[in-house]
């Protein structure tokens, strides 16, 4: 039951980050702070997600593949922020400001 | 709590027709080819909710991955054509803009009217033909089942792949080179300069390439008793490879000769000469003597693995070396 319940609030505060990188996607006014919403949103969306299964996992070796996953996915992530980044910048987009 | 399945289903089956309609419709060919890519993806997830993660796993490594590398390389190579005569095309885009919204307007509604209808009924018409088909039929699957100890494999999707129905893969490898010989006649490969990779690029690409070959080799072991087999490990391959040469690493002018051509029909060869080979042993084409049919899979699997893999990041490279 604790760990059912556990598992439920990990996932919900995952989704909750999944939203709010969506939202700041959509919204935000230009390609550096709309990377920052959704990179953030992925690592830790994603992280909260995956401990919210892994508590739920049914053996150590699933748990582990789910923690791969979500390593994988920081280095991805984190490798795809900063080249789009440095794309934007090679293009000279500048940072919006206030 | 049923309901929940429902409407997952619910959501999945329409994001899937809302982003094929996107991808169709988009002007722009950037957007369409990453709506595309994320049509696969959902299709993917399509496949794993009716219970098919060979599929799913297919269309997501190739489907998706493979295939969405191959459109943003086409992108690529279209993209510098289109930019020097883009202020011409454009003039003329607007003219052929204009003319075809005359046209759509002059093109009388009851016509359209009735062409929807006439498009609507045959949907109907097909849909009520397959609802028809639809009597929950065990198909091949228990004879596949009942034969399944004489394949070699302990996986009915490898089992059928392999050795009930090797004749399709087989010929599903040599399409696979023939699609790059078709490239390779085409041009060669575009030289491309020395420049310094990103550095965070290189870094994964250091990081994840070995773990990629990791996979490639567990998912084609695994394929005997699991979902995995030839096509996903040579895709992750592929993959590996697409993305070493995105970081700047080139193979070497030595290896671009005959070993790379080896390693490129290794699939076919090896198959075609194992499935020859048995008849020697009286057993019709491409059938296994008993008691060899598992090392003769293996045998295929790992040099169909290496083939396809080449053969993709190949076709990603477009071009003969």
């Amino acid at each position: 039951m604790f760990v059912s319940l556990m598992s439920v609030a990990l996932l919900v505060a995952g989704a909750v980050f999944f939203l709010a990188g969506t939202l700041g996607l959509l919204r935000f006014p230009d390609v550096y702070t709309r990377l920052h919403a959704l990179t953030k949103a992925d690592n830790l969306g994603l992280g909260l997600m995956v401990l919210g299964l892994m508590v739920q996992a049914e053996s150590l070796a699933a748990a582990g593949k789910l923690l791969f996953i979500w390593l994988l996915l920081l280095a991805a992530s984190a490798t795809a922020g900063q080249l789009v980044a440095s794309w934007a910048q090679g293009k000279g987009i500048a940072p919006w400001r206030g | 709590m049923s309901l929940l399945p429902l409407a997952i289903d619910l959501v999945l089956a329409l994001t899937l027709l809302w982003l094929a309609w996107r991808a169709l419709n988009s002007p722009d060919l950037f957007r369409a080819v990453v709506l595309f890519i994320a049509l696969g993806l959902v299709l993917g997830l399509v496949w794993v909710r009716l219970d098919a993660v060979d599929i799913a796993l297919a269309e997501i490594a190739l489907g998706a991955g493979v295939t969405g590398a191959l459109l943003l390389a086409a992108l690529a190579k279209l993209q510098p054509a289109a930019s020097q005569t883009d202020e011409l095309q454009t003039a003329e885009l607007q003219t052929a803009e204009l003319q075809t919204d005359q046209a759509a307007v002059m093109a009388p509604i009851a016509l359209r009217l009735f062409i929807a209808l006439l498009l609507l009924a045959f949907l109907a018409g097909l849909g009520f033909a397959v609802w028809q088909l639809w009597v929950p039929a065990p198909g091949l699957s228990n004879l596949v089942e009942a034969r399944l100890d004489e394949s070699g494999v302990a996986y009915p999707v490898t089992a059928v792949l392999l050795n009930f129905r090797g004749y399709d893969t087989l010929l599903e490898l040599a399409v696979l080179l023939l699609a790059l010989i078709g490239v390779w006649s085409l041009s060669t490969a575009p030289h491309l300069g020395d420049e310094e990779p990103e550095p965070a690029l290189a870094a994964l690409s250091r990081l994840l390439a070995p773990l990629m070959i990791l996979v490639a080799a567990y998912l084609v072991w695994v394929g005997a008793y699991a979902p995995g087999g030839a096509f996903q490990a040579g895709s992750v391959l592929g993959a590996a490879g697409v993305l070493l040469r995105l970081s700047g690493w080139r193979l070497s002018l030595s290896a671009t000769g005959w070993p790379l051509r080896l390693v490129l029909v290794l699939g076919v060869a090896v198959f075609a000469f194992i499935g020859l080979a048995v008849i020697g042993f009286d057993q019709p084409l491409l059938g296994y003597p008993p008691g060899w049919a598992k090392p003769a899979i293996l045998a295929i699997e790992l040099a169909a693995t290496l083939s396809i893999g080449a053969i993709l990041a190949a076709l990603f490279i477009g071009g003969r070396p």
